[in-house]
Protein backbone atom coordinates (compact mmCIF):
# COMPACT_ATOMS: atom_id res chain seq x y z
CA UNK A 1 0.00 0.00 0.00
CA UNK A 2 1.57 3.23 -1.13
CA UNK A 3 -1.18 5.73 -0.42
CA UNK A 4 -0.28 8.50 2.00
CA UNK A 5 -1.54 7.27 5.31
CA UNK A 6 -0.93 10.48 7.25
CA UNK A 7 -4.44 11.96 6.86
CA UNK A 8 -5.97 8.71 8.14
CA UNK A 9 -3.68 8.71 11.16
CA UNK A 10 -4.44 12.39 11.74
CA UNK A 11 -8.13 11.63 11.60
CA UNK A 12 -7.74 8.70 14.00
CA UNK A 13 -5.66 10.89 16.28
CA UNK A 14 -8.39 13.55 16.43
CA UNK A 15 -11.15 11.00 16.91
CA UNK A 16 -9.46 8.49 19.19
CA UNK A 17 -6.74 10.17 21.27
CA UNK A 18 -9.04 11.10 24.15
CA UNK A 19 -10.63 7.66 24.19
CA UNK A 20 -7.28 5.84 24.23
CA UNK A 21 -5.86 8.05 27.01
CA UNK A 22 -9.08 7.83 29.04
CA UNK A 23 -9.17 4.03 28.79
CA UNK A 24 -5.51 3.71 29.72
CA UNK A 25 -5.91 5.98 32.76
CA UNK A 26 -8.87 3.84 33.77
CA UNK A 27 -6.75 0.71 33.47
CA UNK A 28 -3.49 1.92 35.01
CA UNK A 29 -4.44 4.91 37.16
CA UNK A 30 -1.27 6.54 35.81
CA UNK A 31 -1.81 9.69 33.72
CA UNK A 32 1.75 9.99 32.45
CA UNK A 33 1.97 6.34 31.51
CA UNK A 34 -1.38 6.61 29.73
CA UNK A 35 -0.22 9.58 27.61
CA UNK A 36 3.13 7.97 26.82
CA UNK A 37 1.54 4.73 25.70
CA UNK A 38 -1.11 6.50 23.64
CA UNK A 39 1.69 8.40 21.90
CA UNK A 40 3.55 5.14 21.24
CA UNK A 41 0.41 3.58 19.80
CA UNK A 42 -0.07 6.42 17.31
CA UNK A 43 3.61 6.26 16.35
CA UNK A 44 3.19 2.55 15.69
CA UNK A 45 0.09 3.24 13.57
CA UNK A 46 2.21 5.52 11.37
CA UNK A 47 4.66 2.65 10.85
CA UNK A 48 2.25 -0.26 10.46
CA UNK A 49 -0.85 1.13 8.76
CA UNK A 50 0.94 1.99 5.47
CA UNK A 51 1.97 -1.68 5.26
CA UNK A 52 -1.09 -3.48 6.61
CA UNK A 53 -3.84 -0.99 5.82
CA UNK A 54 -6.06 0.90 8.24
CA UNK A 55 -7.70 -1.47 10.73
CA UNK A 56 -11.47 -1.83 10.69
CA UNK A 57 -11.75 -0.31 14.16
CA UNK A 58 -8.82 2.09 14.49
CA UNK A 59 -9.79 3.00 18.05
CA UNK A 60 -9.77 -0.58 19.29
CA UNK A 61 -6.48 -1.22 17.48
CA UNK A 62 -4.86 1.82 19.08
CA UNK A 63 -6.20 0.99 22.54
CA UNK A 64 -4.93 -2.58 22.33
CA UNK A 65 -1.47 -1.44 21.22
CA UNK A 66 -1.36 1.21 23.96
CA UNK A 67 -2.50 -1.30 26.56
CA UNK A 68 0.17 -3.82 25.54
CA UNK A 69 2.75 -1.06 25.63
CA UNK A 70 1.65 -0.20 29.20
CA UNK A 71 2.04 -3.83 30.21
CA UNK A 72 5.54 -3.93 28.68
CA UNK A 73 6.61 -0.81 30.53
CA UNK A 74 5.19 -2.00 33.82
CA UNK A 75 6.87 -5.38 33.45
CA UNK A 76 10.22 -3.83 32.68
CA UNK A 77 10.18 -1.60 35.75
CA UNK A 78 8.17 -3.96 37.88
CA UNK A 79 7.80 -2.94 41.49
CA UNK A 80 5.19 -4.37 43.81
CA UNK A 81 2.77 -1.54 43.05
CA UNK A 82 3.32 -2.00 39.32
CA UNK A 83 2.60 -5.74 39.57
CA UNK A 84 -0.72 -4.92 41.15
CA UNK A 85 -1.50 -2.50 38.33
CA UNK A 86 -0.39 -5.10 35.78
CA UNK A 87 -2.81 -7.55 37.28
CA UNK A 88 -5.53 -4.94 37.02
CA UNK A 89 -4.85 -4.44 33.31
CA UNK A 90 -4.78 -8.15 32.62
CA UNK A 91 -7.94 -8.85 34.54
CA UNK A 92 -10.52 -6.16 34.07
CA UNK A 93 -13.42 -6.71 36.46
CA UNK A 94 -15.63 -8.10 33.71
CA UNK A 95 -12.98 -10.60 32.69
CA UNK A 96 -11.89 -12.54 35.77
CA UNK A 97 -10.18 -15.20 33.64
CA UNK A 98 -7.58 -12.63 32.67
CA UNK A 99 -7.77 -13.45 28.99
CA UNK A 100 -7.26 -9.86 27.87
CA UNK A 101 -9.69 -7.24 26.66
CA UNK A 102 -12.18 -7.75 23.88
CA UNK A 103 -11.92 -4.53 21.87
CA UNK A 104 -15.72 -4.51 21.55
CA UNK A 105 -15.95 -4.16 25.32
CA UNK A 106 -13.51 -1.32 25.76
CA UNK A 107 -15.48 1.22 27.78
CA UNK A 108 -15.57 4.84 26.71
CA UNK A 109 -13.92 6.45 29.70
CA UNK A 110 -13.86 9.96 28.24
CA UNK A 111 -16.65 11.16 30.49
CA UNK A 112 -14.68 10.12 33.57
CA UNK A 113 -11.66 11.86 32.12
CA UNK A 114 -13.41 15.15 31.37
CA UNK A 115 -15.02 15.34 34.82
CA UNK A 116 -11.64 14.71 36.42
CA UNK A 117 -9.85 17.29 34.23
CA UNK A 118 -12.52 19.85 35.13
CA UNK A 119 -12.58 19.08 38.85
CA UNK A 120 -13.21 22.32 40.79
CA UNK A 121 -10.31 21.57 43.17
CA UNK A 122 -7.95 22.31 40.26
CA UNK A 123 -7.10 25.86 39.20
CA UNK A 124 -9.22 27.05 36.31
CA UNK A 125 -6.25 27.49 33.95
CA UNK A 126 -5.07 23.98 34.84
CA UNK A 127 -8.50 22.56 34.04
CA UNK A 128 -8.40 24.15 30.62
CA UNK A 129 -4.84 23.00 29.91
CA UNK A 130 -5.43 19.47 31.16
CA UNK A 131 -8.58 19.13 29.05
CA UNK A 132 -6.72 20.25 25.95
CA UNK A 133 -3.79 17.94 26.64
CA UNK A 134 -5.49 14.71 27.68
CA UNK A 135 -8.81 14.88 25.83
CA UNK A 136 -8.00 16.89 22.72
CA UNK A 137 -4.42 15.65 22.42
CA UNK A 138 -2.83 19.06 21.92
CA UNK A 139 0.87 19.10 22.72
CA UNK A 140 2.18 21.16 25.61
CA UNK A 141 3.80 23.48 23.06
CA UNK A 142 0.51 23.97 21.21
CA UNK A 143 -1.37 24.75 24.43
CA UNK A 144 1.36 27.16 25.52
CA UNK A 145 1.13 28.91 22.14
CA UNK A 146 -2.66 29.10 22.34
CA UNK A 147 -2.45 30.90 25.68
CA UNK A 148 0.72 32.84 24.86
CA UNK A 149 2.53 31.24 27.78
CA UNK A 150 6.06 29.89 27.84
CA UNK A 151 6.16 26.16 27.13
CA UNK A 152 8.03 25.51 30.38
CA UNK A 153 5.34 27.32 32.35
CA UNK A 154 2.61 25.29 30.66
CA UNK A 155 4.53 22.04 31.25
CA UNK A 156 4.85 22.89 34.93
CA UNK A 157 1.14 23.67 35.14
CA UNK A 158 0.24 20.29 33.64
CA UNK A 159 2.66 18.41 35.90
CA UNK A 160 1.28 20.15 39.00
CA UNK A 161 -2.30 19.40 38.04
CA UNK A 162 -1.58 15.71 37.47
CA UNK A 163 0.35 15.58 40.74
CA UNK A 164 -2.58 17.04 42.61
CA UNK A 165 -4.97 14.55 41.04
CA UNK A 166 -2.74 11.75 42.27
CA UNK A 167 -1.64 13.11 45.65
CA UNK A 168 -4.98 14.53 46.77
CA UNK A 169 -6.90 11.54 45.35
CA UNK A 170 -9.21 13.42 43.00
CA UNK A 171 -11.43 10.54 41.92
CA UNK A 172 -11.42 9.35 38.30
CA UNK A 173 -15.14 9.09 37.82
CA UNK A 174 -18.37 10.62 36.67
CA UNK A 175 -19.66 12.35 39.82
CA UNK A 176 -22.57 10.75 41.69
CA UNK A 177 -26.07 12.14 41.18
CA UNK A 178 -25.96 14.65 44.05
CA UNK A 179 -22.83 16.31 42.63
CA UNK A 180 -23.63 15.86 38.94
CA UNK A 181 -25.58 19.05 38.12
CA UNK A 182 -22.97 21.32 39.71
CA UNK A 183 -20.02 19.46 38.21
CA UNK A 184 -21.63 19.29 34.79
CA UNK A 185 -22.00 23.05 34.72
CA UNK A 186 -18.34 23.24 35.75
CA UNK A 187 -17.33 21.13 32.74
CA UNK A 188 -19.51 23.20 30.40
CA UNK A 189 -17.95 26.38 31.78
CA UNK A 190 -14.45 25.12 31.01
CA UNK A 191 -15.42 24.25 27.43
CA UNK A 192 -17.13 27.61 26.92
CA UNK A 193 -14.12 29.44 28.34
CA UNK A 194 -11.94 27.55 25.89
CA UNK A 195 -14.23 28.55 23.02
CA UNK A 196 -14.36 32.17 24.12
CA UNK A 197 -10.61 32.38 24.42
CA UNK A 198 -10.48 31.37 20.77
CA UNK A 199 -13.45 33.54 19.79
CA UNK A 200 -12.22 36.81 21.28
CA UNK A 201 -8.63 36.38 22.27
CA UNK A 202 -8.09 38.42 25.42
CA UNK A 203 -4.45 38.93 24.48
CA UNK A 204 -2.51 39.54 21.35
CA UNK A 205 -2.99 40.94 17.92
CA UNK A 206 -5.49 38.55 16.39
CA UNK A 207 -9.15 38.71 17.33
CA UNK A 208 -10.04 35.11 16.63
CA UNK A 209 -8.07 31.93 17.06
CA UNK A 210 -10.00 29.34 15.13
CA UNK A 211 -7.92 26.40 16.38
CA UNK A 212 -9.18 26.87 19.94
CA UNK A 213 -12.76 27.31 18.72
CA UNK A 214 -12.55 24.12 16.68
CA UNK A 215 -11.16 22.15 19.62
CA UNK A 216 -13.85 23.51 21.93
CA UNK A 217 -16.56 22.51 19.46
CA UNK A 218 -15.04 19.06 19.04
CA UNK A 219 -14.99 18.59 22.83
CA UNK A 220 -18.52 19.92 23.24
CA UNK A 221 -19.68 17.53 20.53
CA UNK A 222 -18.11 14.59 22.36
CA UNK A 223 -19.65 15.71 25.63
CA UNK A 224 -23.11 16.08 24.05
CA UNK A 225 -22.73 12.56 22.67
CA UNK A 226 -21.57 11.17 26.01
CA UNK A 227 -24.40 12.87 27.93
CA UNK A 228 -27.31 12.46 25.52
CA UNK A 229 -29.92 13.35 28.16
CA UNK A 230 -28.26 16.62 29.20
CA UNK A 231 -29.92 19.54 27.38
CA UNK A 232 -27.25 22.00 28.45
CA UNK A 233 -24.47 19.97 26.78
CA UNK A 234 -26.36 20.06 23.48
CA UNK A 235 -27.23 23.73 23.97
CA UNK A 236 -23.58 24.65 24.55
CA UNK A 237 -22.59 22.85 21.36
CA UNK A 238 -25.30 24.70 19.43
CA UNK A 239 -24.26 28.03 20.96
CA UNK A 240 -20.64 27.57 19.92
CA UNK A 241 -21.67 26.54 16.40
CA UNK A 242 -23.95 29.57 15.91
CA UNK A 243 -21.01 31.83 16.82
CA UNK A 244 -18.47 29.84 14.86
CA UNK A 245 -20.66 29.87 11.72
CA UNK A 246 -20.08 33.64 11.50
CA UNK A 247 -16.29 33.36 11.69
CA UNK A 248 -15.57 34.43 8.08
CA UNK A 249 -17.38 37.74 8.54
CA UNK A 250 -16.23 38.86 11.98
CA UNK A 251 -12.98 40.48 10.90
CA UNK A 252 -12.23 42.17 7.59
CA UNK A 253 -9.22 41.67 5.35
CA UNK A 254 -7.21 44.11 7.46
CA UNK A 255 -7.98 42.12 10.61
CA UNK A 256 -10.39 44.76 11.89
CA UNK A 257 -13.59 44.05 13.80
CA UNK A 258 -16.81 44.00 11.81
CA UNK A 259 -19.86 44.46 14.05
CA UNK A 260 -22.69 41.96 13.85
CA UNK A 261 -24.80 44.58 12.13
CA UNK A 262 -22.23 45.11 9.38
CA UNK A 263 -21.23 41.51 8.83
CA UNK A 264 -21.66 40.10 5.33
CA UNK A 265 -24.30 37.45 6.02
CA UNK A 266 -23.56 35.67 2.75
CA UNK A 267 -20.27 34.59 4.35
CA UNK A 268 -22.03 32.81 7.21
CA UNK A 269 -21.79 29.03 7.20
CA UNK A 270 -25.40 28.05 6.45
CA UNK A 271 -24.93 24.33 6.98
CA UNK A 272 -23.33 24.89 10.39
CA UNK A 273 -26.21 27.21 11.34
CA UNK A 274 -28.87 24.70 10.36
CA UNK A 275 -27.06 21.89 12.18
CA UNK A 276 -26.80 24.11 15.27
CA UNK A 277 -30.52 24.90 15.00
CA UNK A 278 -31.33 21.18 14.90
CA UNK A 279 -29.12 20.52 17.95
CA UNK A 280 -30.72 23.41 19.82
CA UNK A 281 -34.13 22.04 18.87
CA UNK A 282 -33.22 18.67 20.40
CA UNK A 283 -31.94 20.39 23.56
CA UNK A 284 -35.10 22.46 23.86
CA UNK A 285 -37.30 19.35 23.46
CA UNK A 286 -35.31 17.63 26.24
CA UNK A 287 -35.77 20.63 28.51
CA UNK A 288 -39.31 21.42 27.32
CA UNK A 289 -38.17 25.01 27.39
CA UNK A 290 -38.67 26.81 24.08
CA UNK A 291 -41.91 27.51 22.28
CA UNK A 292 -42.30 27.13 18.52
CA UNK A 293 -41.61 30.83 18.11
CA UNK A 294 -38.25 30.40 19.87
CA UNK A 295 -39.28 32.18 23.05
CA UNK A 296 -39.12 30.87 26.61
CA UNK A 297 -42.01 28.67 27.75
CA UNK A 298 -43.51 30.21 30.93
CA UNK A 299 -42.92 27.98 33.95
CA UNK A 300 -40.18 25.93 32.28
CA UNK A 301 -36.61 26.00 33.57
CA UNK A 302 -34.31 26.48 30.58
CA UNK A 303 -30.61 26.41 31.39
CA UNK A 304 -28.25 29.32 30.71
CA UNK A 305 -26.70 27.77 27.60
CA UNK A 306 -30.11 26.99 26.14
CA UNK A 307 -31.11 30.64 26.48
CA UNK A 308 -27.83 31.91 25.07
CA UNK A 309 -28.08 29.49 22.15
CA UNK A 310 -31.65 30.65 21.50
CA UNK A 311 -30.36 34.24 21.41
CA UNK A 312 -27.52 33.27 19.08
CA UNK A 313 -30.05 31.53 16.82
CA UNK A 314 -32.06 34.75 16.50
CA UNK A 315 -28.96 36.48 15.13
CA UNK A 316 -27.75 33.62 12.97
CA UNK A 317 -31.09 33.05 11.28
CA UNK A 318 -32.07 36.69 10.69
CA UNK A 319 -31.80 37.33 6.92
CA UNK A 320 -30.71 40.93 7.52
CA UNK A 321 -29.58 42.89 10.56
CA UNK A 322 -32.72 45.02 10.32
CA UNK A 323 -35.00 41.98 10.46
CA UNK A 324 -33.47 40.67 13.71
CA UNK A 325 -36.19 39.90 16.25
CA UNK A 326 -34.82 42.16 18.99
CA UNK A 327 -37.97 41.96 21.11
CA UNK A 328 -37.55 38.19 21.34
CA UNK A 329 -33.86 38.59 22.14
CA UNK A 330 -34.64 41.10 24.90
CA UNK A 331 -37.20 38.66 26.31
CA UNK A 332 -34.69 35.78 26.31
CA UNK A 333 -32.18 38.02 28.10
CA UNK A 334 -34.83 38.87 30.68
CA UNK A 335 -35.18 35.17 31.54
CA UNK A 336 -31.40 34.70 31.42
CA UNK A 337 -30.89 37.50 33.98
CA UNK A 338 -33.14 35.66 36.43
CA UNK A 339 -30.88 32.62 36.02
CA UNK A 340 -27.51 34.34 35.74
CA UNK A 341 -27.83 37.70 37.50
CA UNK A 342 -24.62 39.05 35.99
CA UNK A 343 -24.02 42.63 34.94
CA UNK A 344 -22.59 41.54 31.59
CA UNK A 345 -25.92 39.85 30.82
CA UNK A 346 -27.73 43.03 31.94
CA UNK A 347 -25.56 45.02 29.55
CA UNK A 348 -26.46 42.67 26.69
CA UNK A 349 -30.12 43.03 27.51
CA UNK A 350 -29.72 46.82 27.43
CA UNK A 351 -28.40 46.52 23.86
CA UNK A 352 -31.35 44.31 22.86
CA UNK A 353 -33.81 46.74 24.45
CA UNK A 354 -32.14 49.64 22.64
CA UNK A 355 -32.62 47.82 19.34
CA UNK A 356 -36.20 46.81 20.10
CA UNK A 357 -37.47 50.03 21.70
CA UNK A 358 -34.93 52.66 20.68
CA UNK A 359 -31.55 53.92 21.98
CA UNK A 360 -33.10 56.05 24.74
CA UNK A 361 -34.59 52.99 26.49
CA UNK A 362 -31.27 51.15 26.16
CA UNK A 363 -29.24 54.11 27.38
CA UNK A 364 -31.37 54.32 30.53
CA UNK A 365 -30.48 50.69 31.34
CA UNK A 366 -26.77 51.24 30.59
CA UNK A 367 -26.67 54.34 32.78
CA UNK A 368 -28.35 52.39 35.58
CA UNK A 369 -25.52 49.85 35.37
CA UNK A 370 -22.86 52.57 35.23
CA UNK A 371 -24.39 54.37 38.22
CA UNK A 372 -24.22 51.14 40.22
CA UNK A 373 -20.50 50.98 39.42
CA UNK A 374 -21.23 47.46 38.28
CA UNK A 375 -18.89 47.04 35.35
CA UNK A 376 -16.08 49.42 36.27
CA UNK A 377 -13.08 48.58 34.13
CA UNK A 378 -15.04 46.58 31.53
CA UNK A 379 -14.54 48.27 28.16
CA UNK A 380 -17.85 47.10 26.68
CA UNK A 381 -19.81 49.29 29.09
CA UNK A 382 -18.42 52.61 27.78
CA UNK A 383 -18.29 51.15 24.25
CA UNK A 384 -22.01 50.33 24.39
CA UNK A 385 -22.81 53.69 25.93
CA UNK A 386 -20.82 55.42 23.20
CA UNK A 387 -22.65 53.52 20.50
CA UNK A 388 -26.07 54.47 21.89
CA UNK A 389 -25.04 58.12 22.25
CA UNK A 390 -23.83 58.07 18.66
CA UNK A 391 -27.20 56.75 17.55
CA UNK A 392 -28.83 59.60 19.47
CA UNK A 393 -26.50 62.05 17.65
CA UNK A 394 -24.87 63.12 20.92
CA UNK A 395 -21.41 63.05 19.33
CA UNK A 396 -19.39 64.87 21.99
CA UNK A 397 -20.62 62.55 24.75
CA UNK A 398 -20.10 59.57 22.46
CA UNK A 399 -16.48 60.62 21.90
CA UNK A 400 -15.88 60.75 25.66
CA UNK A 401 -17.24 57.24 26.08
CA UNK A 402 -15.24 55.88 23.11
CA UNK A 403 -12.12 57.39 24.69
CA UNK A 404 -12.89 55.62 27.96
CA UNK A 405 -13.55 52.29 26.17
CA UNK A 406 -10.30 52.60 24.25
CA UNK A 407 -8.39 53.05 27.50
CA UNK A 408 -9.83 49.79 28.81
CA UNK A 409 -9.77 47.46 25.77
CA UNK A 410 -6.87 45.00 25.49
CA UNK A 411 -7.37 43.21 22.17
CA UNK A 412 -5.61 45.08 19.35
CA UNK A 413 -8.36 44.54 16.75
CA UNK A 414 -11.00 45.86 19.14
CA UNK A 415 -8.80 48.82 20.01
CA UNK A 416 -8.49 49.73 16.33
CA UNK A 417 -12.28 49.56 15.95
CA UNK A 418 -12.79 51.85 18.93
CA UNK A 419 -10.11 54.26 17.74
CA UNK A 420 -11.88 54.61 14.37
CA UNK A 421 -15.23 55.25 16.03
CA UNK A 422 -13.63 57.77 18.37
CA UNK A 423 -12.17 59.67 15.42
CA UNK A 424 -15.60 59.76 13.72
CA UNK A 425 -17.34 60.97 16.85
CA UNK A 426 -14.72 63.67 17.44
CA UNK A 427 -15.06 64.87 13.85
CA UNK A 428 -18.83 65.00 14.22
CA UNK A 429 -18.59 66.84 17.51
CA UNK A 430 -16.23 69.41 15.96
CA UNK A 431 -18.54 69.79 12.96
CA UNK A 432 -21.10 70.74 15.55
CA UNK A 433 -24.03 69.18 13.75
CA UNK A 434 -23.97 66.19 16.07
CA UNK A 435 -24.55 63.81 13.23
CA UNK A 436 -22.36 60.84 12.46
CA UNK A 437 -22.60 58.50 9.54
CA UNK A 438 -24.58 55.51 10.75
CA UNK A 439 -22.78 52.19 11.22
CA UNK A 440 -24.39 50.70 8.18
CA UNK B 1 -6.65 8.27 51.98
CA UNK B 2 -5.73 10.40 54.97
CA UNK B 3 -6.25 14.16 55.01
CA UNK B 4 -5.49 16.85 57.55
CA UNK B 5 -8.18 19.46 57.91
CA UNK B 6 -6.73 22.76 59.10
CA UNK B 7 -9.70 24.60 60.54
CA UNK B 8 -9.03 28.33 60.17
CA UNK B 9 -10.94 31.36 61.32
CA UNK B 10 -10.32 34.99 62.07
CA UNK B 11 -10.14 35.09 65.86
CA UNK B 12 -11.33 38.69 65.85
CA UNK B 13 -14.07 38.14 63.27
CA UNK B 14 -17.29 39.80 64.14
CA UNK B 15 -19.74 37.03 64.74
CA UNK B 16 -22.93 37.77 66.57
CA UNK B 17 -23.28 36.40 70.08
CA UNK B 18 -25.92 34.03 68.82
CA UNK B 19 -23.67 32.73 66.02
CA UNK B 20 -20.76 32.25 68.41
CA UNK B 21 -22.89 30.36 70.87
CA UNK B 22 -23.88 27.85 68.18
CA UNK B 23 -20.36 26.84 67.14
CA UNK B 24 -19.38 24.47 69.99
CA UNK B 25 -22.61 22.44 69.81
CA UNK B 26 -22.51 22.28 66.02
CA UNK B 27 -18.86 21.23 66.10
CA UNK B 28 -19.67 18.55 68.62
CA UNK B 29 -22.42 17.28 66.36
CA UNK B 30 -20.03 17.22 63.39
CA UNK B 31 -17.40 15.33 65.41
CA UNK B 32 -19.96 12.74 66.51
CA UNK B 33 -21.23 12.20 62.97
CA UNK B 34 -17.76 11.85 61.45
CA UNK B 35 -16.59 9.54 64.24
CA UNK B 36 -19.65 7.34 63.77
CA UNK B 37 -19.01 7.21 60.01
CA UNK B 38 -15.45 6.08 60.69
CA UNK B 39 -14.07 9.19 59.00
CA UNK B 40 -12.60 11.31 61.80
CA UNK B 41 -9.57 9.65 63.35
CA UNK B 42 -8.56 12.43 65.70
CA UNK B 43 -8.45 16.17 66.08
CA UNK B 44 -8.52 19.00 68.55
CA UNK B 45 -8.95 22.69 69.09
CA UNK B 46 -6.08 25.06 69.64
CA UNK B 47 -5.69 27.95 72.02
CA UNK B 48 -5.58 31.52 70.59
CA UNK B 49 -2.53 32.66 68.55
CA UNK B 50 -1.69 35.07 71.35
CA UNK B 51 -0.61 31.96 73.27
CA UNK B 52 1.66 30.76 70.44
CA UNK B 53 5.46 30.75 70.53
CA UNK B 54 7.47 30.31 67.35
CA UNK B 55 10.77 28.51 67.70
CA UNK B 56 13.72 28.74 65.30
CA UNK B 57 17.28 27.51 65.62
CA UNK B 58 19.90 29.56 63.76
CA UNK B 59 23.65 29.06 64.26
CA UNK B 60 22.88 26.72 67.13
CA UNK B 61 20.99 29.47 68.90
CA UNK B 62 17.37 29.00 69.85
CA UNK B 63 15.36 32.02 68.73
CA UNK B 64 11.89 32.56 70.09
CA UNK B 65 9.19 34.91 69.06
CA UNK B 66 5.82 35.60 70.55
CA UNK B 67 2.91 34.70 68.30
CA UNK B 68 2.39 32.62 65.16
CA UNK B 69 5.06 32.10 62.46
CA UNK B 70 3.06 34.09 59.94
CA UNK B 71 0.68 36.95 60.48
CA UNK B 72 -2.42 36.10 58.48
CA UNK B 73 -5.99 37.21 58.61
CA UNK B 74 -7.17 33.76 59.56
CA UNK B 75 -5.48 31.58 62.15
CA UNK B 76 -5.50 27.84 62.66
CA UNK B 77 -8.12 27.24 65.31
CA UNK B 78 -8.05 23.47 65.26
CA UNK B 79 -7.38 20.40 63.18
CA UNK B 80 -8.94 17.10 62.29
CA UNK B 81 -7.40 14.05 60.72
CA UNK B 82 -9.86 12.27 58.50
CA UNK B 83 -9.80 9.09 56.46
CA UNK B 84 -11.75 9.39 53.21
CA UNK B 85 -12.25 7.46 50.00
CA UNK B 86 -11.17 10.41 47.87
CA UNK B 87 -11.04 14.20 47.70
CA UNK B 88 -14.75 14.49 46.90
CA UNK B 89 -15.61 12.85 50.20
CA UNK B 90 -13.04 14.98 52.05
CA UNK B 91 -14.61 18.11 50.50
CA UNK B 92 -18.07 16.99 51.60
CA UNK B 93 -16.81 16.36 55.16
CA UNK B 94 -15.01 19.72 55.34
CA UNK B 95 -17.99 21.59 53.91
CA UNK B 96 -20.15 20.19 56.71
CA UNK B 97 -17.84 21.55 59.42
CA UNK B 98 -19.54 24.53 61.11
CA UNK B 99 -16.44 26.74 60.85
CA UNK B 100 -16.53 26.40 57.03
CA UNK B 101 -19.54 28.72 56.96
CA UNK B 102 -17.58 31.71 58.33
CA UNK B 103 -13.91 30.68 58.34
CA UNK B 104 -12.13 28.35 55.96
CA UNK B 105 -10.83 24.83 56.00
CA UNK B 106 -7.66 23.74 54.25
CA UNK B 107 -7.82 20.09 53.23
CA UNK B 108 -4.31 18.63 52.79
CA UNK B 109 -3.60 15.03 51.91
CA UNK B 110 -0.92 13.28 53.89
CA UNK B 111 2.26 12.82 51.90
CA UNK B 112 2.34 9.46 50.17
CA UNK B 113 5.36 7.22 50.78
Amino acid sequence: MTADITPAVDEAFRAEWGKVVATLIGMTGDWDLAEECAQDAFAQALRVWPRDGIPRRPGAWLTTVARNRALDKLRRHASEADKLRQAAILSPPDDPAGGGVDPEDIPDDRLRLIFTCCHPALRLDSRVALTLRTLAGLSTAEIARAFLTAEATMAKRLVRAKQKIRNAAIPYRVPPAHLLPERTSGVLAVLYLLFNEGYTATVGARLVRHDLCTEAIRLARSLAGLMPDEPEAKALLALMMFHHARRASRVDAAGDVVTLEDQDRSLWDRSEISEAAAILGAAARLAGALSNSGGPVPGSRPGPYLLQAAIARCHATAPTAASTDWALIADLYRVLIELVPSDVVRLNRAVAVAMAEGPTAGLALVDELAAAGALDGYYLLPATRADLLRRLSRAAEAALSYRRALDLAVNDAERRYLANRLAEAQAAAVAGDGSVAPLN
Amino acid sequence: MKYMMLVCADELAELSQAQRALVPAATHEWVTEMKDRGIRLTGDQLSAVSDATTVRVRDAEVLLSDGPFAETKEQIAGFDIIECADLDQAIEVAAKHPVASFGSIEVRPFRQP
